[in-house]
């Protein structure tokens, strides 16, 4: 049986390694069973699946699909694609440039996850099975049966280790264990993809156009989310299909045509990103977008210093708070003991200088330490300056800041005539005081992308990748280190002072305990520091996506109330543990962290 | 032996010829109550390749560090030029003298191409707004650089690698890009700590052509190095360091022939005779040195 498996097979040798499924299916019967099943699941999500509207997102309507519904039929869709692909139909083959089988089992595995999520929450919600319909009982089924297909295709099998007799039972079964393990790697694993011929660049302009518009409806989509099953369901249906689109190859071979074309696609993005506010009918969530672009933007700039220059930052929230202070002080808020209302732009550039003279005082003492150190001691300033703040409240110190109760009524921003705290329509689009917002923000995260990309790929930026990997050769390459990562520093520091600048306006009160090292809600030092962590060091898109799931996840999940930050941390060293160089993976990180991977020693860009 | 200086294609840091580039007077370095360089002379022109040699804790990584500016000598004073070496390590990198590693400390997450332009750091201006503003100026330093750095990997044959990681490299690549890098910062000078250590001989005469080369170009160089056939082959005048102290100098034959380095080196006892115990640590460092993939001594 030559079927399109993961592994490049040779053809006619004779002694090729035995081909099997992880379940003892003949790979003919399996390839229809998982064709079958997807077909039927499409099917099925136009079907009813519970009787009552009770369980949130209207699921009971023949020949419309609802809710979750729609999340599964996308899965199924997909798993048949891929199906399809496995049958050597003609054109499929571009959808999967890796193999498709492996893609085949996490899009099957999406579609089963969503699918059975959604029955299990509406047996266990509405009290029992009884509850579901025909529709319920399908989609169980044929997602079953697909998923079973999809593991009992053929792939190639890891040999076992070969069995030392004197071994006890307990070495014994940590071979067998290990082994297989290493059998179900091999079944998730996908071979190398191969690389994208050169289109027309139209044609390449047009397929990062539908990477942008995809990422945006993703986005739109899961910010939209009205209830907690339909986050889940979404978290479930989008991590899983996301690996299947990379086991099949086509993000890779997406990364390759983005490479191309990068300052293309750092504007589609900021196109992307400004149109969301259009996509919004009211203005519930673009508050949501604001503040995750607040908590990325600071995050990004956080990047420079721990992901460049490999300063680890422990109280980088801080900065946020000298700039939104900063531009409190200057807005004309009645708590504020200045009198004045300097214009938008000259608060940002009051925020940003103060950041950086607060930057510059913090780094100069404290950068002659390394590592574990300027960690602590970092820590140690975040905490002063929000212990300093909170003091300066005219009994403990001079009246500045106003204590605890912060600086409030904070002014809308005017900026040329435009009221960003009022509604506009714009050619038949209401665009609210969150919105406005929002595209202010977009220009502050564009300020400091730009900073990233242009610092990062200059001599600058060489140095402070010198300095991170190692300091001592470093020096000896003439670089003056202390001088080098004090600008580092600096610049984190001034760009959390913009971003500060715009949050006192969008939160229209700003108070010490904004500012904390750890909180459970973001942007806060330890959650900063998380989402460059968890989105991937050293990269712009990293930070942007693990700040936007680390802001999304506590604040759709509500039910997971005070169990937030306990699991956050079982996520954190989840991640940790399976893709330690994170989500967005800087290319010399995965390196790093997978040198027993053959991964391609060129790198086709050097730019961070 | 070829001591033919060509100095047709000099550097822009390259000295002119005959000229003492460096010159060490007296230079003592205590820890404490250790005295690990006791009052040691060494003087290298320019267009000369001088050898450092000496049993393992004879004091040569120690001298070598009072060179590079990680140590300020407690007594005595090193002159570049005619200057004084500033304290710092990246001030006399850019007062031009640069140093290679003896374990190799590349970037390794960095390309091989992006190693040499870090090298090339002290001979650039562009700072942060230049790099963010992009001005003509900015463009035009980094294509000098980049040109700069791959005539530079031309030299050393690793211009078809210039995008892979520095980590992925062979052994004996790295090492070559070490000096590569080194080189980008345009020396008039040029520490080599034990370049072919854990080098096959095929390896070891490369590296050897390598020196050459780079002394045809005029910049002047200072081996330590554990190998003596290497040194020999190699170097325009040998200094031997015993104990923190230079025991003799001069070129191969004097040295080789020298029954104090004899001594030094195979244990015999010589004037200020030192103990049983000295002599087997030597013994037991020579015989390590003849070993293939030999430890390191720091």
């Amino acid at each position: 049986m030559t079927t399109q498996t993961t592994a490049p097979q040779t053809p006619g040798t004779p002694a090729a390694p035995a081909q099997s499924g992880l379940i003892g299916i003949p790979a003919n019967i399996a390839r229809a069973l998982t064709l079958g099943g997807a077909a039927l699941t499409i099917v099925s999500t136009f079907m009813s699946w519970t009787w009552t509207s009770d369980f949130p997102g209207d699921l009971t309507v023949y020949g419309y699909p609802g809710g979750l519904q729609v999340l599964v039929l996308i899965g199924s869709i997909l798993t048949t694609l891929f199906s399809l692909a496995g049958y050597d139909i003609k054109g499929l083959r571009h959808l999967v440039p890796a193999g498709g089988d492996a893609a085949l089992r996490f899009a099957a595995l999406a579609t089963f996850a969503t699918a059975w999520y959604t029955v299990i929450a509406i047996s266990d919600e509405l009290g029992g099975i009884v509850n579901l319909d025909p529709g319920g009982y399908i989609v169980a089924i044929a997602t079953l049966a697909t998923l079973v297909g999809a593991l009992a295709l053929p792939f190639e099998k890891p040999e076992p280790d070969p069995i030392d007799p004197d071994d006890d039972s307990w070495e014994k079964f940590k071979n067998k264990a290990a082994h297989q393990r290493a059998t179900i790697k091999a079944a998730f694993a996908a071979g190398a993809p191969r690389p994208v011929g050169k289109l027309p660049s139209w044609a390449e302009i047009l397929v990062i156009v539908a990477v942008m518009a995809l990422g945006l409806t993703v986005f739109t989509y899961g910010i939209g989310t009205q209830y907690d099953e339909l986050f889940i369901g979404f978290l479930l249906t989008a991590g899983f299909g996301f690996a299947a689109l990379n086991k099949s190859g086509l993000v890779a071979q997406a990364t390759q045509i983005t490479s191309r074309h990068q300052t293309i696609t750092v504007f589609g993005a900021f196109i992307a990103a400004a149109l969301f506010p259009f996509t919004q009918t009211d203005d519930q969530y673009a508050t949501i977008g604001v503040y995750i672009l607040i908590f990325a933007t600071v995050a990004l700039g956080l990047n420079i210093v721990v992901g460049l220059a490999g300063l680890l930052d422990l109280g980088y929230v801080a900065f946020l708070g000298v700039g939104a202070y900063a531009a409190a002080l200057v807005s004309g808020s009645p708590s504020s003991p200045w009198n004045v209302h300097f214009p938008f732009w000259a608060a940002v550039l009051v925020g940003a200088a103060a950041s950086l003279t607060f930057g510059v005082l913090i780094g100069a003492p404290t950068l002659r330490l390394r590592g574990d150190y300027l960690a602590i001691v970092t820590l140690g300033f975040g905490e002063i300056f929000r212990i300093t703040v909170q003091n300066l409240d005219g009994t403990s110190g001079p009246d500045i800041t106003n204590g605890s109760n912060g600086i409030s009524s904070i002014p809308d921003l005017n900026i040329l005539g435009w009221n960003l705290g009022a509604t506009h329509d714009i050619l038949g689009f209401t665009i609210g005081r969150f919105a406005n917002y929002f595209l202010l923000m977009l220009v502050i995260t564009a300020i400091v992308v730009l900073v990233f990309r242009r610092s990062g790929d200059s001599r600058i930026g060489r140095a402070w990748v010198a300095i991170r990997e190692d300091e001592t050769a470093a020096l000896a390459m003439g670089i003056n280190g202390f001088k080098v990562k004090l600008i580092a520093f600096a610049v984190g520091a001034s760009l959390a002072g913009l971003a500060g600048t715009v949050q006192a306006h969008v939160t229209y009160t700003v108070t010490p305990e904004q500012y904390q090292f750890a909180g459970p809600i973001p942007p806060n030092s330890a959650f900063l520091l998380a989402a460059v962590v968890l989105g991937g060091m050293g990269t712009i898109g990293g930070p942007l996506i693990g700040a936007s799931l680390l802001y999304l996840i506590p604040n759709k999940l509500q039910f997971l109330g005070d169990y937030q930050l306990f699991a956050f941390g079982v996520a954190l060293i989840l991640l940790m543990r399976f893709r330690p160089e994170g989500l967005v993976a800087n290319q010399r990180r995965q390196l790093e962290f997978h040198e027993e991977a053959e991964a391609p020693t060129v790198l086709s860009k050097t730019g961070a | 032996m070829t001591t033919d200086t060509t100095t047709q294609d000099t550097t822009p840091g390259a000295n002119a010829p005959g000229e003492a580039v460096l010159d060490a007077r007296g230079v003592t370095m205590r820890f404490g109550g250790l005295t690990a360089v006791r009052n040691v002379d060494l003087t290298v022109n320019s267009g000369e390749i001088v050898g450092l040699i000496g049993p393992n804790g004879a004091g040569k990584t120690t001298f070598f560090n009072c060179l590079t500016g990680l140590y300020i000598p407690t007594e005595g004073e090193v002159r570049f030029r005619g200057d004084v070496l500033p304290p710092k390590s990246f001030k006399v990198t850019a007062a031009g003298i640069a140093r290679t590693f003896q374990n190799i400390r590349l970037f390794g997450n960095m390309t091989v191409l992006e190693n040499v332009l870090v090298g090339r750091h002290t001979r650039t201006k562009e700072g942060f707004w230049s790099a963010v503003l992009r001005g003509p100026g900015f463009h035009r330093a980094e294509k000098a650089s980049r040109e700069r750095a791959m005539e530079l990997l031309e030299f050393i044959g690793l211009e078809r690698k210039a995008d892979h990681l520095a980590r992925n490299l062979p052994y004996g690549e790295q090492r070559k890009l070490e000096i590569a890098r080194a080189l980008a910062s345009e020396p008039g000078l040029l520490l080599l700590d034990e370049p072919t250590a854990g080098m096959n001989p095929q390896e070891t005469r490369a590296t050897e052509e390598l020196v050459f080369a780079i002394r045809d170009k005029g910049i002047a160089v200072l081996v330590i190095e554990h190998d003596m056939r290497f040194i020999f082959n190699l170097c325009d005048r040998v200094a031997v360091l015993v104990q923190g102290e230079k025991l003799v100098e001069g070129d191969s034959a004097t040295v080789q022939g020298d029954e104090r380095v004899i001594a030094a080196y195979l244990g015999e006892p010589f004037d200020n005779a030192p103990g049983d115990e000295e002599i087997a640590e030597v013994e037991a460092a020579e015989a390590q040195t003849d070993a293939p993939g030999k430890e390191t001594d720091r």
